[in-house]
C-alpha cells in the first residue's frame, strides 16, 4: 500500500519535469524573435536587449533551461512585462480564488449529480428520471460560457437576485459555481444512475430485500456503497475538466482567478505571466490527480499495487 | 499465406454482418436517431448556406443594428446590422469543419503512435507514454490554449491546436486496443506465417479496433466544437468578421441587456450541434458494445 503511494509520487516527478520543459519551450516556439515577443510590441530596442540578456536567449538551450529551472525552484518566475511585478506574486494572489471556484463547483456537482442520479435510478422511467436525464444530456452539451451568460441574463439582469460578476460576498460565487459545476453534475448524475441500476440487479440486493429490509436501507446502506466506485473515479477525472472550464467561467464572471489572468495575459502578450499561469494550472492538476489516485487506492483495495503504473 | 488471407476474408465477412447488426441497433435507438437528424439538418444548413441564408452574413446595415427578431430578420440583427440567422448558418460551416478536421489531425498523429506503441512496446512505448503523460497534465481546453498561444489566433490554428490537444486521447485509446488485440490467436498465427508487422497492424489489428475509435471520434468532434467555440469566446479563436459561434457570442455579450438574441442563439446552435454528436456517440457506443445495452 505505502509502496504504491511512494511509486505514484515518484511517477509524478518526470511528469512535472516534462511540464516545466514544455512551459519553458512555449515562448521559444513562438515564431519570430522570442525576446521581441516577450518584451512586447512597443518595447524599445534597449528593453528587448535586456530581455534577451535576462532570458539568456543567446546561450544554448540546455543552459537556458538549467537557469530557468533553478529560478523556478527558488520561486522566481520572472516579471510581468505589463505590471513589472513578480509573476509569482500575481499568481499567488489569484490562486486561492481559482481553487475556491473549482471546489465550489465540484461541491455543486456532487450534491446535484448524486441526488439526481440516485432518485433517477430508484424511480426509473418516472417523470423525474426522464426529465433529469434530459437536463443531464443538455448540461453536458451546453458550452460553459454560454450557460454563464444565460444565468447572468436570468438571475442578474431579469430577476436581479444575484450579482453578475466580480468577487466579494458569498453571493458572488453562486452563479460561477453553478455554471462551472453543471456539466459535471450532469455527468455524475448519469454515471450514478447507471451504476446504481447495475448494482440494484445484483443478488445481494435481492437477498437484502427478501430479508425484509426497508427499501431506504437497501438503497442507502447496501447499494450506494458499491455503486459509488465508478462515481468516485469520474469525480477524480472531472477535476481536470473543471480547471479547464474555470478559465472560461472566470472570464464570463470577471472572477479574479488564474484562468482569467492567463487569458488577459495572452491577449496582452504578457508571456512570463502566461507561462507562470499555465505552469501553475498544470502542476495543480498533477497534484490533484495524485491525491485522487491515493484516495482511490485506499477506497478500493482491488487496485493492483504490484504492477507498475496501475493501468 | 493464402489460408490467412482466406481467414481474413472470412473475418471481414463476419465484420460486415456485425456492422449491419450495429446499424440495426442504431436505427432502433430513438435518441441516436434524433441526434442524427439534428446533425443532418446542420450539415444541410452548412452545405446550402448560400441558398438558405436570407441575407449576406457579412452585409452591414447600421440603420438596422441591434434589431430584435422580426419577420425580415428571424433571429434579429447584430451591432453592425448583420442578419444573425445567416451568420449562424454560415457559422455551422466553421464549426463542422473545425470538428472534423481537428479530429482527423488527432487521429492522423495519434493512431500511428498508439498502434506502434502498443504493438512494439519497449523503449518507444515507454518514451511516447511518458510524453503523453506530460500532455495530459494540461487539463481540458488548456493544452489547446497553450498551442494557440504559440501559433497565434485564427481558424486554421484553432484546428491544429484542438487537433494536437486530442492526440493523447487517441494514442491511449489505440494503444489499449492494440495491446488487447495483439494477444489474440489469429495474430500469433499471422506472425508465425511470416506476415510483416505493418501488414498485421493495418489489416489484422486495426480493423478490429475500429469500434472504440469511431465512438471516441464521434464524442470528440463534440468536444472539439466546444473547445473551438471556447477559444473563440476568449478571443483566441476565429477572428471577426468570421461568423464563428463562440466569437459571435463573446461580442454579443456587450449587448446582453438590450439584445439578448446575440448571445442566446449562437449558444443554442453550439448546444444543438454538440448534443447531436453526443447522442449519436451514445447510440454508437450502445450498438457496438452489447454489454451497455441492458441498462438503458
Amino acid at each position: 500500500m505505502y509502496g504504491y503511494v511512494i511509486r505514484r509520487l515518484l511517477l509524478a516527478v518526470p511528469v512535472l519535469i516534462g511540464v516545466s520543459i514544455l512551459v519553458f519551450a512555449m515562448v521559444r516556439f513562438i515564431p519570430g524573435d522570442p525576446a521581441r515577443a516577450i518584451a512586447g510590441v512597443h518595447a524599445s530596442p534597449e528593453f528587448i536587449e535586456q530581455v534577451r540578456r535576462e532570458m539568456l536567449l543567446d546561450e544554448p538551450l540546455h543552459i537556458q533551461y538549467y537557469v530557468y529551472m533553478t529560478n523556478l525552484l527558488r520561486g522566481n518566475l520572472g516579471h510581468s512585462t505589463f505590471t513589472r511585478r513578480p509573476v509569482s506574486v500575481e499568481l499567488l494572489e489569484r490562486f486561492p480564488n481559482t481553487v475556491m471556484l473549482t471546489l465550489a463547483a465540484m461541491f455543486v456537482a456532487i450534491i446535484v449529480g448524486l441526488s439526481a442520479g440516485i432518485i433517477s435510478a430508484t424511480k426509473r422511467y418516472s417523470v423525474f428520471d426522464n426529465a433529469s436525464m434530459l437536463v443531464a444530456l443538455v448540461g453536458v452539451a451546453a458550452p460553459v460560457f454560454w450557460l454563464g451568460v444565460m444565468f447572468q441574463l436570468l438571475f442578474s439582469v431579469q430577476l436581479g437576485w444575484l450579482p453578475s460578476g466580480g468577487m466579494g460576498t458569498a453571493r458572488h460565487i453562486i452563479l460561477p459555481a453553478l455554471t462551472l459545476g453543471l456539466a459535471t453534475a450532469a455527468l455524475i448524475a448519469r454515471i450514478t444512475r447507471s451504476s446504481m441500476l447495475e448494482v440494484l440487479r445484483q443478488d445481494y440486493i435481492t437477498t437484502a430485500r427478501s430479508k425484509g429490509l426497508v427499501e431506504r436501507v437497501v438503497i442507502y446502506k447496501h447499494a450506494l456503497k458499491n455503486a459509488m466506485i465508478p462515481v468516485v473515479t469520474v469525480i477524480g477525472l472531472q477535476f481536470g475538466t473543471l480547471l479547464g472550464g474555470a478559465v472560461l467561467t472566470e472570464t464570463v464572471f470577471s472572477w479574479p482567478g488564474i484562468g482569467r489572468l492567463m487569458v488577459d495575459s495572452i491577449l496582452s502578450r504578457d508571456y512570463p505571466v502566461v507561462q507562470g499561469a499555465v505552469l501553475m494550472i498544470a502542476v495543480l492538476f498533477v497534484l490533484i490527480n495524485l491525491i485522487v489516485d491515493v484516495i482511490y487506492a485506499f477506497l478500493d483495495p482491488r487496485i493492483s499495487y504490484g504492477t507498475k503504473g496501475g493501468e | 499465406m493464402d489460408k490467412i488471407d482466406a481467414l481474413s476474408e472470412l473475418a471481414t465477412q463476419k465484420r460486415d454482418t456485425e456492422w449491419r447488426q450495429v446499424l440495426r441497433h442504431l436505427k432502433r435507438n430513438r435518441l441516436a436517431m434524433i441526434g442524427m437528424v439534428v446533425l443532418v439538418i446542420f450539415l444541410l444548413g452548412a452545405i446550402f448556406a448560400p441558398l438558405l441564408a436570407p441575407h449576406d452574413p457579412f452585409q452591414t446595415d447600421f440603420g438596422r443594428a441591434l434589431e430584435l427578431p422580426s419577420r425580415d430578420h428571424l433571429l434579429g440583427t447584430d451591432w453592425l446590422g448583420r442578419d444573425v440567422l445567416s451568420r449562424i448558418l454560415y457559422g455551422s460551416r466553421i464549426s463542422l469543419a473545425i470538428g472534423l478536421i481537428s479530429v482527423s489531425i488527432g487521429l492522423l498523429i495519434g493512431l500511428p503512435i498508439g498502434a506502434l506503441s502498443g504493438y512494439y512496446g519497449g523503449k518507444f512505448d515507454l518514451l511516447t507514454q511518458r510524453f503523453i503523460d506530460v500532455l495530459i497534465a494540461f487539463p481540458g481546453i488548456l493544452l489547446a490554449i497553450v498551442i494557440v498561444t504559440i501559433l497565434g489566433v485564427g481558424v486554421e490554428n484553432v484546428m491544429i491546436a484542438v487537433g494536437i490537444a486530442s492526440v493523447p486521447i487517441y494514442t491511449r485509446l489505440v494503444r489499449g486496443s492494440v495491446l488487447a488485440a495483439k494477444e489474440q490467436d489469429y495474430i500469433t498465427a499471422a506472425k508465425s506465417l511470416g506476415i510483416g508487422d505493418v501488414r498485421i497492424i493495418l489489416f489484422h489489428i486495426l480493423p478490429n479496433c475500429l469500434g472504440p475509435i469511431i465512438v471516441q471520434s464521434t464524442f470528440h468532434i463534440a468536444t472539439a466544437i466546444l473547445w473551438a467555440a471556447g477559444l473563440g469566446f476568449l478571443g483566441l479563436g476565429a477572428q471577426p468578421p468570421a461568423p464563428e459561434w463562440g466569437t459571435m457570442l463573446s461580442k454579443g455579450r456587450e449587448y446582453m441587456r438590450t439584445a439578448h438574441h446575440l448571445t442566446t442563439y449562437p449558444g443554442l446552435a453550439i448546444l444543438f450541434m454538440v448534443l447531436g454528436f453526443n447522442l449519436l456517440g451514445d447510440g454508437l457506443r450502445d450498438a457496438l458494445d452489447p454489454r451497455s445495452r441492458k441498462f438503458r
